[in-house]
């Protein structure tokens, strides 16, 4: 496309956010600021995924872009449109296919292997925001690793509801050190976040902020010794493929109370409804 | 035979501290020592410093010249010599901030800066242990329950969030909160302002008892001197940031020897 370097961003810009996503590899969990740029679409629907995503892709790579585990949702559609037009690249719905993955709130239920980069929209990279509104203090607060808060909001979750009601961005602390919000994924996601083979990159736009956890590392999700750390269960299985393992949406079809259980990574469903098939 | 040590131990070593915003604002070459087991009252009318040298001793400003040295052993065994000295404002941020979040403790005035309004009063009181590492849900709530009980609250309130709490109430939790880890040294910022009368006196009454109790050692910043005679054993009179007398509680009140000092006893008024 005429006008436009290859994935929109300069090269320049690209290299930044590169130097900086080294950083964020190297300290796994670490939030580094980076230099954010204005992109052709407003905050909220991804730029600092876009950002992340259009600094490392390749020519020959092949891009997936999810939102809640669909392929065909709007933010999913717009943004694979968008790096078709400005990239050029290959897309693909085939997790297994894909060589970037980029993602709003899910990690797909396909197994990811070594060599794949899954990217995530972050809207609040800070875990300790709502307990504490001053930066300068929740820096601090990183660098002495005083995470005592992080597990007053926990406990107050059981005093409430008698159980830790939190059931997306639920923190976690990567390879024994930092604390992270894990982007607004359900908490039945956190465990794929542990010892995962592919490279997981998280942008902020809005924020400036964005950090990683590298492959194959330690990621625990806090909790306490007699409420431990628990997934979501359904009583239901997918009504079109049948998965009792995955996590499922539910979908009212009627006016009358009608609704179905379907599972929400839109590729894992198809593909097992093929295999069935 | 082993004979008892007469003189208590220093905990706080206070070496001519000085902080200034502008002349005669602020503190000036402030010098005491702080005993084991002790109430340190200091006194003076708004705008005197007193608050000022508070925030200093507590950790939370560096002063413009002195010192403050933390003795961490002291009336112990001491186990660790290096570990047994700490000067406040020589040791790293992180020393200094474990050092205030679990040996030390401050209560504000207004029970709003030392609570965390948004969460319930359970939390509150756990949340110290939390900072320490206890990860146990059942137990933070039975110490939590104690607590309350030992502050005179009904520990059935412990899931209320603390605005739900009346003012007397609150200072009652903010304390709680503080003393939960058993810190051995407390800085209390008017903990009475504000309050009525009746309750200023049962709260009072009960900061006696967790004194003694506790073996606290306190150092109390008031401009109330019926506070500070309940609760004191020495005084030290601010003025325009200097300390113009220091002594006996009874001492100071019943004989004021600085012409200032005179003045501020006299001025109470008495029903």
């Amino acid at each position: 496309m005429n006008g436009y370097n290859f994935a929109y961003l300069d090269e320049q810009t690209k290299r930044m956010i590169r130097r900086a996503l080294l950083k964020a590899v190297a300290i796994p969990g670490y939030q580094v600021p980076f230099g954010g740029r204005e992109m052709p679409m407003p905050y909220g629907w991804g730029t600092g995924g876009v950002q992340l995503t259009a600094s490392i892709l390749g020519a020959d790579d092949i891009l997936k872009v999810i939102d809640q585990g669909a392929d065909d949702t709007t933010n999913a559609v717009s943004i694979r449109h968008f790096f078709q037009r400005v990239a050029g690249v290959e897309t693909t719905t085939a997790t297994t296919a894909a060589d970037v993955i980029q993602t709003r709130h899910r990690i797909p239920e396909t197994p990811l292997r070594s060599g794949q980069i899954l990217v995530f929209q972050v809207p609040i990279p800070e875990p300790l925001r709502f307990i504490e509104p001053s930066e300068q203090e929740t820096r601090l607060m990183h660098a002495l690793e005083e995470y005592g808060v992080m597990h007053v909001k926990l406990y107050e979750d059981i005093a409430r509801y008698g159980h830790i009601a939190t059931t997306y961005a639920y923190p976690v602390k990567v390879d024994g050190r930092y604390v992270m919000d894990p982007s607004p994924i359900p908490k039945f996601d956190n465990p794929k976040l542990d010892g995962n083979p592919a490279l997981m990159l998280f942008g902020a736009g809005r924020e400036k902020r964005l950090y990683a956890i590298p492959p194959y590392t330690r990621v625990e999700s806090l909790d306490f010794e007699d409420h431990p750390f628990e997934i979501q269960r359904w009583e239901h299985s997918c009504a079109l493929c049948g998965s009792d393992h995955s996590y499922l949406d539910e979908v009212i079809t009627d006016d009358k109370g009608g609704r179905m259980f379907v599972c929400s990574d839109t590729d894992y469903c198809q593909t097992r409804r093929g295999e069935v098939a | 035979m082993k004979k008892p040590a007469l003189e208590r131990p220093v905990l706080l070593d206070v070496q001519d501290i000085t902080r200034l915003y502008g002349p005669a604002k602020g503190c000036e070459a402030i010098d005491f020592q702080l005993h084991a087991g002790e109430v340190l009252g200091i006194v003076g009318e708004s705008g005197s410093g007193k608050s000022t040298l508070l925030r200093v001793l507590a950790g939370l400003e560096a002063p413009d010249a002195g010192r403050v040295v933390y003795r961490r052993h002291a009336g112990e065994d001491v186990l660790d010599r290096d570990e047994a000295e700490l000067d406040l404002y020589a040791i790293g941020e992180a020393q200094r901030r474990a050092l205030l979040r679990l040996e030390w403790g401050l209560v504000h005035q207004n029970p709003r800066d030392g609570l965390r309004m948004g969460v319930s009063a359970g939390a509150n009181i756990g949340e110290r242990l939390m900072a320490q590492g206890q990860r146990h849900y059942g137990q933070l709530r039975e110490t939590g329950q104690a607590w309350m009980r030992q502050v005179e609250l009904d520990a059935g309130r412990i899931d209320d969030a603390p605005r739900t709490f009346s003012g007397g109430m609150q200072q009652r939790l903010q304390i709680a909160r503080t003393l939960v880890t058993r810190p051995r040294l407390v800085f209390m910022d008017e903990p009475t302002g504000g309050l009525d009368v009746s309750v200023q006196a049962r709260l009072l009454d009960m900061l006696r008892t967790l004194v003694r109790s506790l073996g606290l050692s306190v150092v109390l910043v008031t401009h109330d001197l019926a506070v500070a005679r309940l609760l004191a054993h020495r005084l030290m009179v601010m003025r325009r940031g200097q300390v113009v007398e220091t002594g006996l509680t009874d001492q100071i009140l019943d004989d004021p020897q600085h012409e200032y000092t005179q003045l501020l006893v006299s001025s109470v008024l008495t029903p």
